[in-house]
Parts: C-alpha cells; sequence; structure tokens
C-alpha cells in the first residue's frame, strides 16, 4: 500500500512544480477558479494581477500553507493535496519569504538563518553555522549577524528572510509580494538578491507588482484575474503585444 | 553573634515587646524551618504551575476537541473554586481513599504527605491561572510568525517551543508576575493541613509565648521581603528577555 502513494521518482526534466486544474474557496468565496500551470526547473516565473485575484493564495497553496479545495498540486511528484503529505519532505524543497519578512524577533539575525536546520532538520551546528554566515554574506549583511530583527531596516530584514529559507537549500523559491512593504529605495537591494538567486539558477516563483522586475527576470508571465489565468506568455510577447483587454487594462494602469 | 539576642532581650525587658524568635534559638530554629518551607512550596509550585500553564495553552490549541475541552474544563474547575477547599479536597478527600502503607506502630502512612498535597494543589491552582495568562501571550504572537516557522518545516510543537512560547512569555510576563506573586502569599493556605511553613510556625510560637503583636509584625516583614525578593527575580528576568529593537 505504500507503495502507491509514494511519488514517482521525480526528474529534472519533469516540470518541478505541476499545478493541474486548482480551486480554492474560502467558505463560499471561490478564489481559484481553476488554476494550471507548469514549471521547470531553474525557471522564474512572476504572477502579477490586481489585487484579491488570488496571487498570493496561488503560491501559498504550492507548499500547503493553504489547503486546496479541489485540483491537483504535484511538486516534484509530491501530491500537496494529499492528506497524508509529508509537510517537512514539503518544505524542505520550497522555500518561502513574505511580504512582511516574519522574521523571529527574539533572534539574531544569524540565529534566524541557522534556526530551522537546526530544529527541522537536526543539522550539526557548526556546520549550519558556516553555511549561514556564507549566506548572510550572499545577501550582503555581512557585520549584521548580531543584530535583532527591530534594529534592520524593512530591506535588510527581508534579505535575512531569504537567507532563512535559503538555509534550508530549496530546489523551489516562493515569493510573495516580498517588495511590497518596503520603501523604494530599498526594493532594490531585495530585488538585486533574487535577481542574483534566479542568475544561479534557483527555480523562483514571484507574486510580485514590480513590473519592471519582472520584465527583466522572468522566463515566463502569468496574469490572473478573478481566481482565473487571464493570460500568460514570455514577457517580451507579453509586456508589448498583451492579448486579453483585462491584460491591456491592467498594464496601462500599472506601467 | 551574640548583639542581636542580647539588643532584644533587652528591648523585651525594657518595653515589653517579645520578639522571641530572635534571641531564643528554639523558635528561631522554628521560624526559620518555617521560613524554608515556604521557599520550598513557592519555588515548588511557581515551577509546576508554570510547567502547567505552557502545556495548557499549547493544548488549547490542539486540534482535538476533547482535549481542547479538558483544558478548559481544568481551567473553570480550578479558577471558580477556593484554593482552601482545592487543598482540603486533595488532602482530606483524594488522600484519604488511595491506598497507604503502615508505619513500625501499624499507623497509616499515606504515599503521599501533606506537604506534598499541598504541593500538588497549588500547582494545580496557579496552574489554570497561568494557562489563562499565557493563552493571552500566544495569542498576541502575530499569525504570519508562525506561518513563517511552518513554512521553514516546524511543527507545531516545535514552532510552539522556539518560537510562540519564546514571544508569548515577553507579551504575559507582567500578568504572569501578578500571579506568582498571589501564588506565594497562597502558600501560607497549607497551614490548614498543619504544613509547617512560616505562618504555622509563627502561630505555634505565639501561641506558646503570648507575644501575638509582634510575631505579626515578623510575619508582615518576612513575606514583605520574600515577595519583594521574587518581584526582583521576575524583573531582572523580564529584562534579559527584553530584545533590542522589539515592543518599548
Amino acid at each position: 500500500m505504500a507503495a502507491a502513494t509514494d511519488p514517482r521518482p521525480w526528474t529534472p526534466d519533469q516540470p518541478i512544480v505541476q499545478l493541474i486544474d486548482v480551486h480554492k474557496s474560502f467558505g463560499t468565496l471561490e478564489v481559484l477558479k481553476g488554476v494550471s500551470f507548469d514549471v521547470k526547473k531553474g525557471e522564474v516565473i512572476c504572477i502579477i494581477g490586481p489585487s484579491g485575484s488570488g496571487k498570493s493564495t496561488l503560491i501559498r497553496c504550492i507548499n500547503a500553507l493553504v489547503p486546496v479545495t479541489s485540483g491537483t498540486i504535484l511538486v516534484e511528484n509530491i501530491e500537496v493535496a494529499d492528506p497524508k503529505l509529508d509537510k517537512l519532505a514539503l518544505r524542505r524543497k520550497v522555500g518561502m519569504v513574505f511580504q512582511q519578512y516574519n522574521l523571529f524577533p527574539h533572534k539574531t539575525a544569524l540565529q534566524n538563518v541557522m534556526m530551522a536546520p537546526i530544529h527541522v532538520l537536526h543539522q550539526d551546528k557548526g556546520e549550519v553555522e558556516e553555511r549561514a554566515r556564507a549566506l548572510m554574506k550572499k545577501v550582503r549583511l555581512t557585520g549584521k549577524e548580531d543584530s535583532y530583527p527591530g534594529e534592520l531596516s524593512g530591506g535588510q530584514q527581508q534579505r535575512v528572510a531569504i537567507a532563512r529559507s535559503l538555509a534550508m537549500r530549496p530546489d523551489i523559491m516562493l515569493f510573495d509580494e516580498v517588495t511590497a512593504a518596503l520603501d523604494p529605495e530599498t526594493v532594490k537591494e531585495v530585488l538585486f538578491t533574487i535577481r542574483e538567486l534566479a542568475e544561479d539558477g534557483m527555480t523562483c516563483l514571484l507574486v510580485t507588482h514590480e513590473m519592471n522586475f519582472a520584465r527583466d527576470v522572468a522566463d515566463h508571465i502569468y496574469f490572473t484575474d478573478h481566481g482565473v489565468i487571464v493570460e500568460h506568455g514570455p514577457p517580451a510577447s507579453f509586456f508589448s503585444a498583451p492579448s486579453d483587454p483585462r491584460t491591456r487594462e491592467f498594464l496601462s494602469q500599472v506601467l | 553573634m551574640d548583639v542581636i539576642p542580647a539588643w532584644f532581650k533587652d528591648l523585651y525587658e525594657t518595653t515589653g515587646l517579645n520578639f522571641t524568635v530572635f534571641y531564643d534559638p528554639y523558635d528561631w530554629h522554628r521560624y526559620v524551618d518555617g521560613v524554608r518551607m515556604t521557599v520550598l512550596l513557592t519555588v515548588s509550585t511557581i515551577l509546576a504551575s508554570l510547567l502547567i500553564g505552557a502545556v495548557g495553552a499549547l493544548l488549547q490549541s490542539a486540534p482535538s476537541r476533547i482535549v481542547r475541552g479538558a483544558v478548559n474544563g481544568f481551567v473553570v474547575l480550578f479558577r471558580n473554586t477556593p484554593p482552601l477547599v482545592q487543598i482540603f479536597f486533595f488532602y482530606f478527600g483524594i488522600g484519604a481513599v488511595l491506598p497507604a502503607g503502615q508505619d513500625q506502630f501499624g499507623l497509616r502512612q499515606p504515599f503521599i504527605d501533606n506537604v506534598e498535597w499541598a504541593i500538588i494543589a497549588l500547582s494545580l491552582f496557579a496552574g489554570a491561572f497561568n494557562v489563562e495568562i499565557f493563552r493571552s501571550g500566544v495569542e498576541a504572537v502575530p499569525k504570519t510568525t508562525v506561518e513563517a516557522a511552518e513554512a521553514l518545516g516546524y511543527t507545531r510543537l516545535k514552532a510552539y517551543v522556539y518560537v510562540i512560547l519564546p514571544l508569548a512569555l515577553r507579551v504575559c510576563l507582567p500578568a504572569l508576575n501578578n500571579n506568582l506573586v498571589n501564588l506565594l502569599k497562597t502558600t501560607t493556605l497549607a497551614y490548614a493541613i498543619a504544613v509547617p511553613e512560616t505562618l504555622y510556625a509563627v502561630k505555634q510560637i505565639w501561641s506558646e509565648s503570648q507575644n501575638v503583636f509582634e510575631m505579626m509584625l515578623v510575619l508582615f516583614v518576612t513575606y514583605g521581603i520574600l515577595v519583594g525578593i521574587l518581584v526582583w527575580i521576575m524583573h531582572r528576568w523580564e529584562k534579559s528577555l527584553r530584545i533590542p529593537g522589539y515592543g518599548r
């Protein structure tokens, strides 16, 4: 019986994330009305759309923070909607960064990065610390290791949050409007970090309002409205020649 | 060394104020043993009631309805009844029906003595309040912070231990402070089942020496100092938990 629920072994030529007809309702409110798409390893996907179109719910479903109502989500062939889902196995593969950073305020920046590998994966403390210091350097926060989140700017906190997520060595990173709470100068430093990650080959799914960033970095853009994907395509054609009137209207307002 | 006893003896002879505990070695030992017992009761019930509070607040958010109901039932039961009645219930009620051994003279020798019953009863009493106090702290932890822990693979229990509880504690410490001060003072109720704590010892002294007024003063000062020490420790703890750049 156990073999039946085991995922097929995943190989990098298969989609790393696969959504098939995903529906999600909160009570009587249907937020996602049948969303399907594939993400290949190393791809950078940007999901854009008006507020309340279900973007955040969509990526929260991918790491099972929000359970789907119906449909299938496969992450490296792990069925996310499986009631017997091993959440730890899923969350080791999928890192997530939030709009409000959500750092642990009682721990220093370095401790924030080190906590999960030690508590959740029981990895060796010395080895984790070495990795955490390297990650702090990667997000350009060398020297801030011993600062508490409350002593850091929003942009710095968000980069600690990215390092914290990377410390779990995920295969996929989810970014949920990670620059929406930042002031304009600090948006750049966070986007720079994400861009570097993307260039390193990390699979990234971003919900974002940063259109220029999406145009530069994304391999594929999805535009959602009222719980469905209205239009999608590579950034060049998506931004220059949107075909759906809703996309055109949205782009005319934000660009 | 003899300056203090001599002074109090002199005080008695000149003014009639009879502080026997400070010049009579026998009374002094009774008094010190009483204070020791009060400290023992206080420390053990504080630790046990904190544990009850922390575990209870975790179980209050358990997925099982039965578990949540049991915790709430426990809180209602121990919060809505007087602590003295609870002590009597455990010592005279439950203690009497539990099996007991016999000592060498064939007398009934209960396995749980009056000191232990006092610790159990007071821990449960203060623990019920601590559950609610911890809950107020747990509810103040932003849901998004817990979500971040979940996204990193933390289980419910691990998120509680490493993220929720440390943050909740900082919020509820002032309320906790109050309850623990009350708990220290409530240990005097153990007097009623003959636990030789401070009140019990001092009462014995004044019935023999007829110095109620003087011993009352000793009692007030003793508890004033004990509570002062507890409050000082709690403030030190509060200070050490303060996070730079967080809250005030």
